[in-house]
């Protein structure tokens, strides 16, 4: 089977950029979508033209490193899969299929097809951890966890940091990702103690970075590969308000630091 | 104090203004249409309910008071929230941003928003404030028409009935009506879920319910409001008005001036 990608190209932030048009070789119809891109890029550097730059690491749809905008929506056509479980096989022969970064000013483009992501990694730092040592895994049910909270706390550790929901979004919301982030440690017995410091830091960093606000539209429950609910976004904004009654914890006593 | 800018300046913050902001106007939409609905009554009790809330000024005005500051912090934290919203994409798709499991509804809160608005303030300067120039039977009918001037022949009160009946003779106050109610009931038929949800109550086993009262409650709400303008376009209260327009001229009693009996 043969493609007709249409891929934005653009050299970096400062220059404009612009849709180009290429004839896919022959293809597969079993590659993946990233495949595909391989085999596009190689006939470019065989006619000494510069490849699409993407983004692409373990190809197996955990690591939230490939992203793409495949004919207007994240991580192409299907439900619940990444752009890298994505084959050409969902695609007809001589279709036209169009190639966008993930647009958000808090995912700034660096080149081609790939964005800057590290706003993620910044709200993370702020409370996407636990501050104490867990020590090796410890014996079965020595901590007693609900099987409901294990079961969701597991749903929402799923989520693979991509931003997808951040593109589908018409506001370009995190608010997907941090609630999942948020959760699957509010969920936990080990997530407690630092539970409301962790949801205001997180939320803050949030808006810092520039993202918009949520309307419920549900798009990026939608797009998720991972298939995250709008469920975990209820939760983030509950914790949160109970995060702004409680107030900003006590300063250290005179000496303590 | 500081909490309250807390809150203003965080997005999440901001939800929760929209949510407790539209939850007080959803109470008020309720109420509103309870009191409307007396119309389906004889013209006595829709007369006798606006004589008490015109002569009760505590009720008056404490609701009065209290939606304007709703409204007010609803539309601030919506234009605020739209603004940065549209910051946080600055470069589009390019085939425009497809559906993808959202709802037209959804998408479009705040042009619904923003023309139910513009309709309330319509809707205040024909009903509540009754400005002749706003009514339409210039225009439409011709001839000058002041509500201010209809009074229920027996009891002298202001005719609430008769000003229902003639503000929706007029086809286009009508249609204005219906059109805005209709988006009324589009916006809440998302607004109402998106409460639940912007403060946090909502789960896995709730959620299904509280889609539901949405959608029960935006269906109530545009039969409970359209029921009126359609029922007087199909005759209803025409009898009556043609008898209060002509005993009720010369008698000319100003319901204010009748003194509450407190």
């Amino acid at each position: 089977m043969k493609v007709q990608l249409k891929v934005w190209r653009q050299k970096n932030r400062n220059t404009s950029g612009k849709f180009v048009t290429y004839e896919s070789p022959d293809l597969n119809p079993n590659m993946s979508f990233l495949e595909m891109l391989d085999v596009v890029n190689e006939s470019l550097a065989s006619r000494s033209e510069e490849p699409i730059a993407f983004d692409h690491d373990c190809r197996e749809g955990i690591c939230g490193t490939c992203s793409l905008v495949i004919n207007g929506k994240p991580h192409g056509p299907h439900k619940g899969v990444a752009t890298c479980q994505t084959y050409m096989r969902s695609f007809k022969d001589g279709d036209q299929i169009v190639v966008e970064p993930f647009r958000a000013k808090a995912f700034p483009l660096v080149k081609d097809l790939v964005v800057d992501r590290k706003a993620f990694d910044r709200i993370q730092q702020k409370g996407g951890f636990i501050s104490v040592r867990t020590g090796s895994a410890p014996d079965a049910n020595s901590i007693p966890v609900p099987k409901e909270n294990s079961d969701l706390a597991m749903d929402a550790a799923q989520c693979i940091g991509c931003g997808a929901c951040v593109a589908a979004c018409k506001n370009a919301s995190a608010m997907l990702f941090v609630s999942a982030k948020v959760s699957h440690l509010g969920l936990l017995p080990q997530g407690q103690p630092e539970r409301f410091r962790r949801v205001k830091a997180m939320v803050d960093q949030m808006d810092e970075e520039g993202f918009g606000a949520c309307t419920v539209t549900g798009s990026c429950e939608a797009v998720c590969p991972k298939s995250i609910s709008l469920d975990f976004i209820a939760r983030m904004n509950r914790d949160y308000l109970v995060a702004l009654a409680k107030g900003e914890s006590k300063k250290p006593a005179a000496g303590g630091v | 104090m500081i909490l309250l800018l807390k809150i203003w300046q965080s997005s999440l913050g901001k939800k929760y203004i929209m949510a407790l902001s539209g939850g007080a106007m959803l109470l008020f939409v309720l109420g509103h249409m309870a009191g409307n609905l007396q119309f389906f009554l004889a013209p006595t009790y829709i007369n006798a309910y606006g004589h008490f809330l015109q002569t009760t000024p505590e009720i008056l005005w404490t609701s009065r008071i209290g939606l304007l500051v709703m409204v007010g912090l609803h539309i601030a934290a919506a234009i605020s929230l739209t603004i940065s919203n549209r910051a946080a994409r600055p470069i589009g798709y390019s085939g425009g941003l497809s559906a993808q499991g959202s709802t037209l509804a959804a998408r479009t809160m705040i042009w619904s928003g923003l023309i139910v608005a513009s309709f309330i303030v319509y809707h205040l300067l024909h009903y509540t404030l009754t400005l002749p120039q706003v009514n339409g039977y210039q225009v439409f009918a011709g001839e000058a028409m002041d509500f201010d001037g209809l009074v229920e022949p027996k009891t002298g009160y202001h005719d609430i009935f008769a000003m229902i009946v003639l503000g929706f003779k007029i086809p286009v106050v009508s249609g204005f009506y219906l059109l805005s109610v209709g988006l009324l009931s589009i916006h809440l038929g998302h607004g109402v879920a998106s409460m639940f949800q912007s403060l946090g109550l909502r789960s896995y086993a709730w959620w299904p319910r509280i889609a539901a009262l949405a959608r029960v409650l935006s269906v109530v709400i545009f039969v409970g409001y359209a029921s009126i303008p359609v029922s007087v376009l199909l005759g209803r209260g025409s009898d009556y008005v043609n008898e209060v327009r002509t005993s009720g001229k010369p008698a000319h009693v100003s319901p204010t001036s009748h003194s509450p009996s407190k």
